[in-house]
């Protein structure tokens, strides 16, 4: 293999991540996608989703909430509105939203606010996915 | 020679402005510490963003998106960042002597020129001079958020797609150090085909080898605007960061200004009191004198 490229991840916030990878799984807004060392220049819109990147043997994982990706042979950049590191996410917190927005979509009300209800389900159930895969097995 | 009291007056006002100016340092450091750490946070996320856009623009078609297009430039806008207080050194006044040189330069060139304004300082200067200002914001500073982005943004990309402008220039302070800014004129309308990041991708991708995820028409009308947006928001950021060092080292030359002054009047005030008691002794010993 060609050896590892760098994967950046930036969020308005900051810098996240600035790293050499070995592969990188990214939650594209047509479908997740996989990139390798040397993949083709590649622009992507991103959804809310799962970021799983290897280093060696070693997976971890990352909350997306939309953004762009570019990819070209050397370098992933990753620009996201919102990213969590796996570590950083609070499972009671995501737990709460969860059954917040579920409430919120049973109540129902306009269209913009059952939208609403539905992303931020959506956000909160993948956020305690990661976390609670991470605390149980130590690493994402 | 001016009354021992009035000295002491002046002493005692010397010291009351020294502690405003001293007051108004802390104020602005913390308040530098806080902005500092925003925008040196934000800085990565548009600069990749600026990187990818303008590599972009290379490849597609320039009437993919409106807000790419290249027209010719006949109407100019100048957007102009300052700040909404004073008390800040150079910071307003470099920012529109610069902006007013270089709307000079565009109108020698034939072209009419709009100006822009964010900040209470600059809308004074230019309305001062009565010069015509198209759009102005005021009192974006003392919250800034990227809804000010989106607003400031917003309007400006509406007018560039209706045509009010062909080409927008930004000038503000970049935020160097805490005790550093440098005055820069950018462009922000059209976006110019990778030109200072022409070095890093410069492996000669076919515009074919590119791939697009969804089409590139969809990819284009979320990335362009969202572009603009945060590189609104960038320059606010480096311009408040910037404010916030210029007032500190302002009011830190302020403070020891004052210190100086402080110095040298009391030494006067000695010198004077000093004066006083001796004719007053001079007085008595040649009142007693004359009594011999």
């Amino acid at each position: 293999m060609a050896g590892k490229f760098l994967l950046e991840v930036v969020t308005p916030e900051k810098q996240l991540l600035s790293q050499q990878v070995d592969e990188v799984i990214a939650p594209g807004s047509e479908g997740e996608f996989g990139v390798l060392p040397g993949h083709c220049h590649f622009l992507s819109t991103l959804r809310i989703g799962e970021l799983r990147y290897r280093v060696d043997s070693q997976t971890h994982s990352m909350a997306i909430l939309w953004g762009f990706a570019e990819v070209t042979p050397t370098k992933v950049t990753i620009m996201a509105e919102i990213a969590e590191q796996a570590e950083d996410i609070d499972v009671e917190r995501a737990t709460a939203k969860v059954a917040e927005a579920e409430r919120r979509l049973q109540a129902g009300g306009l269209p913009s606010e059952v939208k609403d209800a539905q992303i931020s389900l959506e956000k909160a159930r993948l956020r305690k996915k990661i976390a609670e895969r991470t605390k149980k097995t130590g690493h994402a | 020679m001016p009354s021992l009291q009035s000295l002491r007056r002046k002493i005692a006002a010397f010291k009351n402005t020294q502690k405003i100016t001293k007051a108004m340092k802390m104020v602005a450091a913390a308040k530098l510490k806080r902005s500092q750490d925003r925008i040196l946070a934000a800085r990565p996320y548009a600069h990749k963003m600026r990187g990818v856009l303008s590599n972009l623009s290379r490849r597609v078609n320039r009437s993919a998106h409106p807000l790419l297009q290249k027209r010719e430039v006949k109407k100019i806008e100048v957007l102009v960042i300052t700040s909404d207080r004073g008390l800040c050194g150079g910071f307003n006044g470099n920012i529109a002597r610069k902006s007013a040189e270089f709307v000079r330069q565009c109108e020698a060139q034939g072209l009419t020129v709009g100006l822009s304004i964010v900040g209470r300082k600059g809308r004074d200067y230019f309305r001062r001079r009565s010069w015509p200002i198209r759009q102005e914001w005021t009192g974006v500073f003392d919250k800034l958020s990227f809804e000010h982005a989106l607003d400031i943004g917003g309007d400006l990309t509406d007018n560039f797609v209706k045509g009010t402008f062909d080409e927008l220039h930004v000038v503000y302070n970049e935020f160097k150090s805490a005790i550093q800014q440098r005055v820069i004129v950018e462009k922000l309308f059209p976006v110019d085909a990778a030109t200072e990041f022409s070095a890093a991708p410069a492996e000669g991708v076919a515009s074919g080898a590119y791939l697009y995820e969804p089409d590139e028409a969809a990819l284009l009308s979320a990335l362009v605007p969202k572009h603009f947006q945060v590189q609104a928001y960038r320059i606010l950021l480096e311009s408040a960061a910037a404010e916030h060092g210029a007032r500190m080292a302002a009011m830190d030359g302020a403070t020891r200004n004052a210190g100086q002054l402080i110095k040298k009047v009391t030494l006067y005030y000695n010198k004077t009191r000093q004066t006083a008691i001796t004719k007053e002794l001079m007085d008595i010993v040649g009142g007693a004198e004359a009594l011999k």
